[in-house]
């Protein structure tokens, strides 16, 4: 058709057909496959780099080459000796969880109603979270340091849990509204209609067909919550409740001035792991869920 | 009480199944509002944790700061508190330190968000378009979201060390860390690399909105690639672009983990939470760290402002309204 309007072109296009025939254009493969390798290798570099760090030997750590020549576990043997490290592993873990558990459920309960109910006041805490979302943290720090420890909260669990709650309620209840305006509501009325009341249609109907968004979302909060290091190191002093990217900040080596950079490459990997069986079982649900709450509007 | 549905009847003469409702309506009503009223309860009831626990952890500890702010409250020695007003603040606006921190902090703020939108529009489009491997991307790219930015810190930071990164030998002898361009340099490399994938996927979601009729419709009129970039998925994806950016800049304007551990803030590259922590935890002035602490959230609140009042990117509070 272009071939009528410019002679020029026919034979390209007559070319591109012939070509869309036997599969897409080779240049087009090749460029695909150059920008596919790029982004992979970027992506993939500095985390490789700690893998290939957190297997060196002292000795070669310095030898400035990117594999190890000589490999050994040692550094993970190491850590895993140090209460310091493995005290921190399980402060990560259950802060993390305990805050995601909370979150989820208290960020359910508010995403429900601003998705399905009108009531006054709505606006404000739509507007309030989103306040939140931008906060400073080092704005809390202060604030929170003195009042944790007039209140026998500093260096414990919930004074660092507290704070984890309220950063990721902003991030739970957009994802969980975005995913609870996508349900089937019909069936939430044909629960009432049958004589439920709006709670029993909320525990009962939408709660299981809400359960694929509740993932998501406390996947989401456990990575922001996993990731954090101000609130740690400003809210923490000792193992009782330092988390681990907190603990790799402290780990000394042999001498003041040297750094255990294979201890520190090996803990790195080691908090890494999570991370990476979630995006690999989750990543579609990730994706969707980053993606949600951000556009709609 | 039948007074509005007998006007009807005369407006409207051809109806009179409306004409006259009668106490079934009447009674209706009354359920309506019955349930509107239960409606309302349960909305508040089902916020009030998540609101009570934002009004706690937040405005509180704000308030609280305020306070702090106004006294001289040195940690080392906390008998000699009291009321000292506004002097604070005039130490910290008066303080060169200051305004090196916020002028670092815009910097690394402005530079990486700008790349990390062209970059991460690149990616959106690679992600959508490449003819094969967007599900590996896809997930690739989600490891330098969901890695901890003090893991990935440490892993810049090894590859710059002298003598031990893959990447120390490549502008000669340097110790670019040391050095405050090229600190603030590898700083912003560690911050695009870590949220570039965070800004593609957003701008992802806004290409999805962008409608392939329209693509096509242009594609026949004889117009480019470029050109179709340029003139209709741009304007189509300003909304979603414009939001990226706010959440973004925010989120870069707090920038610590990264300086904390690449630099931690030597050679002149703190940022004002560097500094804010600093003057708490180094010089323990819970004073002055309070007023500094209150300085960055009206900073942060008048950037969110003029962006909203420029841009109109009120987009994310609207958003949640059904």
């Amino acid at each position: 058709m272009t071939a009528i309007t410019s002679t020029s072109a026919a034979p390209a296009s007559a070319r591109a057909r012939t070509r869309r025939a036997s599969g897409p254009p080779a240049r087009a493969l090749a460029g695909w496959t150059v920008a596919n390798l790029v982004i992979l290798g970027l992506s993939l570099l500095p985390l490789l780099w700690l893998v290939s760090l957190s297997f060196k030997t002292p000795a070669s750590i310095s030898d400035g080459g990117f594999w190890p020549s000589h490999w050994t576990t040692a550094n993970y043997r190491g850590i895993f000796t140090t209460s310091l490290f493995t005290r921190a592993l399980i402060n990560s873990i259950g802060i993390a969880l305990i805050a995601t558990l909370l979150a989820v459920v208290i960020g359910s309960m508010a995403a429900y109603a601003i998705a399905r109910l009108a009531f006054p006041g709505k606006g404000l805490l739509v507007g309030l979270s989103l306040l939140i979302a931008m906060f400073p943290q080092i704005s809390l720090v202060s604030p929170l340091f003195n009042l944790w420890r007039q209140l026998g909260l500093f260096d414990t669990w919930p004074g660092l849990i507290i704070p984890y709650l309220t950063f990721s309620l902003p991030l739970a209840i957009y994802t969980l509204s975005a995913f609870f305006r996508e349900i089937p509501w019909d069936l939430e009325r044909a629960a009432e209609v049958d004589g439920a009341t709006p709670l029993q249609a909320f525990m009962k109907v939408i709660a299981p067909l809400a359960a694929p968004g509740m993932v998501t979302t406390a996947i989401l909060v456990f990575i922001f919550c996993w990731n954090d290091f101000l609130f740690a190191i400003s809210l923490t002093s000792t193992n009782s409740a330092r988390t681990v990217p907190a603990a790799i900040a402290f780990f000394t080596g042999a001498s003041q001035f040297a750094e255990p950079i294979g201890s520190i490459a090996a803990a790195a990997v080691i908090i890494t792991i999570p991370i990476i069986v979630f995006v690999l079982l989750f990543q579609r649900r990730i994706v969707a869920g980053l993606t949600s709450g951000a556009v709609k509007g | 009480m039948g007074a509005p549905a007998g006007g009807a009847t005369v407006t409207e003469p051809g109806r009179p199944v409306a004409a006259n409702p009668g106490p079934a309506a009447a009674k209706a009503r009354a359920a309506a509002s019955a349930r509107t009223r239960a409606e309302r309860r349960l909305g508040w009831a089902l916020c009030a944790p998540a609101a009570i626990v934002i009004v706690a952890v937040t405005a509180y500890p704000i308030g609280y700061a305020i306070y702090l702010s106004l006294q001289r409250y040195d940690l080392r020695f906390p008998g000699a508190s009291k009321f000292v007003g506004l002097s604070n603040y005039g130490t910290v606006l008066s303080s060169s330190l200051w305004w090196q921190a916020l002028a670092i902090t815009m910097i690394i703020a402005a530079i990486s968000v700008a790349i990390e939108l062209v970059l991460g529009m690149g990616l959106a489009l690679v992600m959508q378009r490449a003819l094969f491997g967007r599900g590996l991307i896809r997930t690739v790219v989600l490891i330098p979201y969901g890695i901890v930015t003090v893991v990935a810190a440490f892993g810049w930071k090894y590859a710059w060390t002298p003598n031990t990164g893959y990447l120390s030998g490549l502008f000669g002898d340097s110790a670019p860390l040391t050095e405050r361009t090229w600190g603030i340099a590898v700083i912003i490399l560690a911050e695009v690399w870590k949220t570039t994938p965070f800004m593609a996927l957003l701008l992802l979601a806004g290409l999805a909105l962008v409608p392939d009729d329209l693509q096509r419709a242009a594609k026949v009129d004889g117009a480019g690639a470029w050109a179709r970039f340029v003139r209709i998925t741009l304007p189509l994806m300003k909304p979603a672009i414009l939001v990226a950016l706010l959440f973004r800049l925010l989120d870069a304007f707090r920038i610590f983990d990264n300086i904390y551990i690449l630099t931690g803030g030597a050679a002149d590259t703190r940022s004002v939470s560097i500094l804010g922590y600093d003057n708490l935890f180094t010089a323990l002035n819970l004073g002055i760290g309070s007023s500094l602490s209150v300085l960055i959230f009206i900073v942060v609140a008048i950037i969110a402002f003029i962006f909203v009042r420029l841009f109109g990117a009120a987009a994310p509070g609207r958003e949640a309204q059904p």
